[in-house]
């Protein structure tokens, strides 16, 4: 062989590898396709987290034990002083309850005398959140209960501020929940003060309210409700509060930047609602028939 | 002794550094986690290639999805990319100077960053915040106490 032979041949294992190389590129893009489009492998996804799952609790522990030490740690005085702020909120929250009691016993007279049905009660379940952290740009929670605590896919998500999203999975011991911020989600909408239907889309790290008419009444300050459209989510659950207001690309539309009324982002427990409204209408094609049976009534 | 056999070596390293990838930091800390499972990767395919290959770099990419739940298969993309890349370098890696050495794993790092954010625009995810970026400075400045910690326990048992 000369000392110099040119751009030599490539060597037989590193064709080999580069093979490989090409075989796991194809693997992993189209788990990628898979996963992203139409979610064929959401039941074995689902299973396969049971495998992880171990690793969570783990990651899980630090934040727990934390909370536990600053509870044991924390001195008489505060608490004594802890104990004064709750009792005063208590009792605002108290009186509020009682004009509320008062505002829904004539509701109910109200609506029995306009032939509707009842609406069922709120009912709810603390779940906490396992502390830990996810991928940055998805907005998913955990949450340490699952279908064996009766957490089932679909339930609504708040806190006591308003919406925070829906349940997407459940396992045995823990669940997953969608964020109204995350850009899979969509929301249907109503402005309290006017009444005027929209959508609210997550954007990743915050949401927005989109394809609005120029024309339409809205404002900074105009807060957001459910609409209960779609039947998935209850009606007059608050969402969030218009921040910022401005015109989209095209020029023809207006595009709100929303302040989610949940405290997305931090707090350690999330309730679940239990009693969805309506089965959840299965097509889509139904009519916008309200989730309540009051809705469909004639009015 | 955990370290007689490398095989738990390495089950231990993965699964301690997917757990630290799991911890949860203050908001303001977030960006600067460095991809320790991808640190971990690198010195298996560079010290032990007989045992870690592409095949063991995708199948760490999967659990990693399925930890912090990504869409499945892009951390795989991106670990393949990144043993890959390593096992073609290997041969000279080790000769090199530390400061290069550093360098180099920056530079994977941050290509990693790139191959994320094309799978990022491909499933029209939303984009990765510029701070993340900073990641991949912060894994390379951890690469030599990682290096000499897995190393020490790696090798140490001969």
């Amino acid at each position: 062989m000369s000392s110099y032979a040119g751009p030599s041949a490539p060597r037989p294992e590193s064709v080999a590898e580069t093979l490989r190389l090409l075989a796991f590129l194809a693997a992993a893009i189209a788990l990628i396709t898979l996963d992203h489009r139409g979610g064929w492998l959401r039941a074995w996804r689902n299973q396969a987290e049971l495998a992880v799952q171990p690793l969570w609790m783990v990651a899980g522990l630090p934040g727990r034990m934390g909370e536990q030490m600053r509870n044991d740690a924390v001195s008489r005085s505060q608490l004594v002083e802890d104990n004064a702020v709750l009792r005063n909120a208590l009792l605002v929250s108290g009186a509020r309850v009682a004009r509320l009691q008062a505002a829904q016993a004539e509701n109910e007279r109200l609506r029995a005398l306009l032939g509707a049905a009842q609406r069922e009660r709120l009912d709810v379940q603390l779940a906490p959140i396992f502390d830990i952290d996810l991928d940055p740009t998805r907005q998913r929670l955990i949450l340490d209960a699952g279908s064996n605590q009766g957490v089932h896919v679909g339930q609504v998500v708040i806190d006591a501020g308003g919406v925070l999203g829906q349940v997407i999975e459940t396992k045995p011991r823990t669940s997953t929940v969608l964020l109204l911020t995350d850009p899979d989600h969509a929301l249907p909408v109503e402005v309290v003060r006017t009444g005027m239907r929209a959508i609210v889309y997550g954007r990743g790290d915050h949401m927005s309210v989109a394809n609005v008419p120029r024309s339409a009444d809205l404002k900074v300050g105009d807060v957001l409700q459910t609409s209960g459209l779609g039947g998935r989510f209850p009606p007059g659950f608050p969402v969030g509060t218009i921040g910022k207001l401005r015109l989209d690309d095209s020029r023809a539309f207006l595009e709100g930047t929303l302040v989610p009324a949940a405290q997305i982002n931090r707090g350690r427990e999330v309730l679940l609602l239990r009693s969805l409204p309506t089965p959840t209408a299965p097509a889509p094609a139904k009519l916008p028939a309200g989730p309540t049976p009051a809705m469909g009534a004639p009015r | 002794m955990i370290t007689r056999n490398p095989w738990l070596l390495m089950l231990g390293s993965f699964t301690l550094a997917l757990v630290l990838m799991l911890l949860p930091l203050p908001p303001p800390l977030a960006p600067l986690r460095p991809p320790l499972v991808m640190l971990v990767l690198a010195y298996w395919v560079l010290e032990a290639p007989e045992r870690a290959g592409l095949g063991l770099a995708f199948f760490m990419g999967v659990i990693t999805d399925l930890a912090i739940g990504t869409v499945l298969g892009e951390s795989a993309l991106r670990m393949v990319v990144l043993a890959f890349l390593l096992d073609r370098f290997r041969p000279r890696f080790n000769f090199w100077p530390v400061w290069q050495q550093v360098l180099a794993i920056g530079a994977l790092l941050v290509n990693d960053r790139i191959v994320a954010a094309i799978v990022h625009v491909a499933t029209h995810a939303a984009p990765i915040p510029w701070m993340y970026w900073s990641a991949a400075a912060v894994g390379a400045l951890l690469w030599i106490p990682l290096f000499t910690l897995l190393d020490t326990l790696h090798q140490g048992r001969r």
